[in-house]
């Protein structure tokens, strides 16, 4: 029952408990006890909503960037990435195979002050050896929804 | 100037869904819940061997059978899925959609008088095929009460002197429903005792709901005397690149050949190529799209309930078939007065055969968003009706 649900609520977290149930063909106190089950286990980590923000009037500029790091005795990358995740601006942080260490996401009002956080803050912790700062000019698709196309049913309205 | 056409043509009814299809295709606004496909695009990868091999160039004919590479991979599939095995090379043969196959099944093997037992409510193409073909189509109305499931005694009722062939087509569409094992094999014991064949049109194989579905060609015995009927459009989401095939003893799959290499020469060689694909590495698109079906349909059954409007439970395909005789109009009444009024197309049932009469075919090939909002004015619907009853 536990992917099932996660299936769902990660396309829509806004589904209706009861409805839930009916889908699932489970009861709806059962289903609720597993989603706050997993609530209280950390598997269920909040309920975002996905945001287009070109098409609204607001500026927001996003980045994503690189950073080599030395890992620090005993704590490995821990402690570095715990520095960076703690300013709010950063959205994510993910430790990474490969050519650089961490990959930092975070967005800003300007490309100006997403450029100042990298210069002021992050490259001047003592454990970080380098960065490299990508902009983000467009984004196709996100956590599995394609932002430029909406669904259209071309299918004849009525067949055999 | 002579008559140009055959009586046999002129005989055939046209689709009994011909006249909803210009009425809702006319209103722009309108729901339709009338669909027979897959609401799902075919899975990119798929797609993308397709598009392959049309960069490839592979744009010429295949072997009139098909792409011995498909046919090996339908081999593997209906071994791991029914447990029968056909050989590659003289039992499988690779169509244009299941449809040709019911067409050319029933050509190479009627002769002119031969009855087909077509129990209805289905398909709407086995009736045409069995004119077509000098055939006399034989119907059983299923019943409500039987979840229209086929039984032994009405087949026993039906059979003559001249029977032939019964066609069996489960999961069903319009109803949705299924034969399990136990229905089959009530059934088969009177095929082998009565000697005739069976075309068993198992498209909706996929979309099973209550345990793997069972082909009547896996009982013992069945295998030699029935034409097994499958495709790659409701499974995969494929409908338009019409692809299915057939597979049954080698006597009659050499005359479908025969017959398929004049009429059609080939199956869609893009199409073939992405099947592989299909088959090989298809299966979680498979069952995510099963899992889709069967939530809307969970969802569907609910609020039949609440409506408080009949419906036995569907164990396969993705129609529900609910009962509306409640309310004194038939099919074509009810479907014509709710697409008026709510902007809602579903199906008479009566355009899959008479004893349709009295129910809907509503198809959950849509988003569950679409759904609710549908039958929300189902809803609506029947409950005016109700209050102007009263």
């Amino acid at each position: 029952m536990r992917e099932k649900i996660l299936t769902i609520i990660e396309k829509n977290s806004k589904v209706d408990l009861k409805e839930l149930a009916i889908i699932l063909g489970e009861e709806e106190i059962d289903v609720a006890n597993e989603i706050r089950a997993m609530e209280e286990e950390g598997i269920i980590c909040g309920y975002h909503t996905l945001i287009d923000w070109e098409k609204t009037s607001i500026e927001k500029v996003s980045a994503l960037i690189e950073v080599r790091v030395t890992p620090q005795r005993g704590q490995g990358f821990d402690s570095i990435a715990e520095r960076i995740y703690k300013y709010p601006e950063v959205n994510s942080v993910y430790l990474l195979s490969g050519g650089y260490d961490l990959l930092v996401t975070l967005e800003g009002k300007t490309l100006k002050e997403v450029a100042s956080f990298v210069s002021d803050k992050l490259s001047t912790l003592d454990t970080v050896l380098s960065t490299a700062t990508h902009f983000i000019l467009k984004k196709y698709k996100d956590h599995g929804t394609i932002m430029a196309k909406k669904y259209e049913d071309t299918r004849l309205k009525m067949t055999p | 100037m002579r008559n140009p056409l055959s009586d046999k043509i002129i005989e055939v009814k046209p689709s009994g869904i011909r006249k909803f299809f210009d009425i809702v295709s006319e209103m722009k606004d309108a729901i339709s819940l009338g669909v027979g496909e897959p609401d799902f695009d075919t899975p990119w990868h798929i797609r993308d061997e397709g598009i392959y091999a049309l960069e490839k160039g592979r744009t010429f004919y295949t072997s009139n059978a098909g792409l011995k590479e498909l046919r090996e991979e339908i081999r593997k599939y209906i071994e791991r899925k029914q447990g029968i095995s056909y050989d590659p090379m003289k039992e499988i043969m690779v169509t244009v959609g299941g449809s040709e196959a019911i067409d050319v099944a029933l050509r190479c093997m009627l002769n002119p008088g031969d009855e087909v037992i077509i129990p209805e409510p289905c398909y709407v193409s086995y009736v045409p095929c069995t004119k077509m073909a000098d055939g006399v189509p034989v119907i059983i109305n299923l019943k409500n009460e039987n979840r229209f499931r086929l039984t032994p005694e009405e087949l026993l009722d039906a059979i003559t002197e001249k029977t032939k062939v019964l066609i069996l087509a489960f999961p069903n569409n319009p109803t949705g429903a299924i034969m399990e094992k136990e229905d089959l094999e009530a059934i088969a014991r009177i095929i082998i005792e009565k000697d005739i064949f069976v075309i068993s049109d198992e498209i909706y194989s996929e979309l099973s709901y209550a345990g793997d579905h069972v082909s009547i060609a896996s009982l013992p015995g069945m295998k030699e005397r029935t034409i097994m009927i499958n495709g790659f459009s409701k499974a995969f989401a494929m409908t338009g690149w019409r692809l299915g095939y057939a597979c049954g003893p080698e006597m009659i799959l050499k005359q479908m050949i025969k017959l398929h290499q004049f009429a059609i020469m080939c199956a869609p060689t893009t199409s073939q190529y992405a099947a592989v694909e299909a088959l090989k590495n298809g299966e979680e698109d498979v069952a995510m799209m099963r899992e889709a079906y069967n939530q809307r349909r969970r969802y569907l059954l609910h609020a039949f309930e609440e409506m408080g409007l009949p419906c036995f439970e569907p164990g396969g395909a993705f129609y529900v078939f609910p009962c509306i005789k409640e309310f004194g109009l038939t099919s074509e009444e009810f479907a014509l007065e709710f697409l008026q009024k709510e902007k809602v197309a579903v199906v008479p049932g009566t355009a899959f055969g008479d004893c349709g009469e009295g129910f809907l075919r509503i198809s959950y090939a849509y988003s569950l968003e679409d759904l609710k909002l549908a039958i929300g004015r189902l809803a609506r619907f029947v409950e005016n009706l109700r209050a102007g009853k009263e």
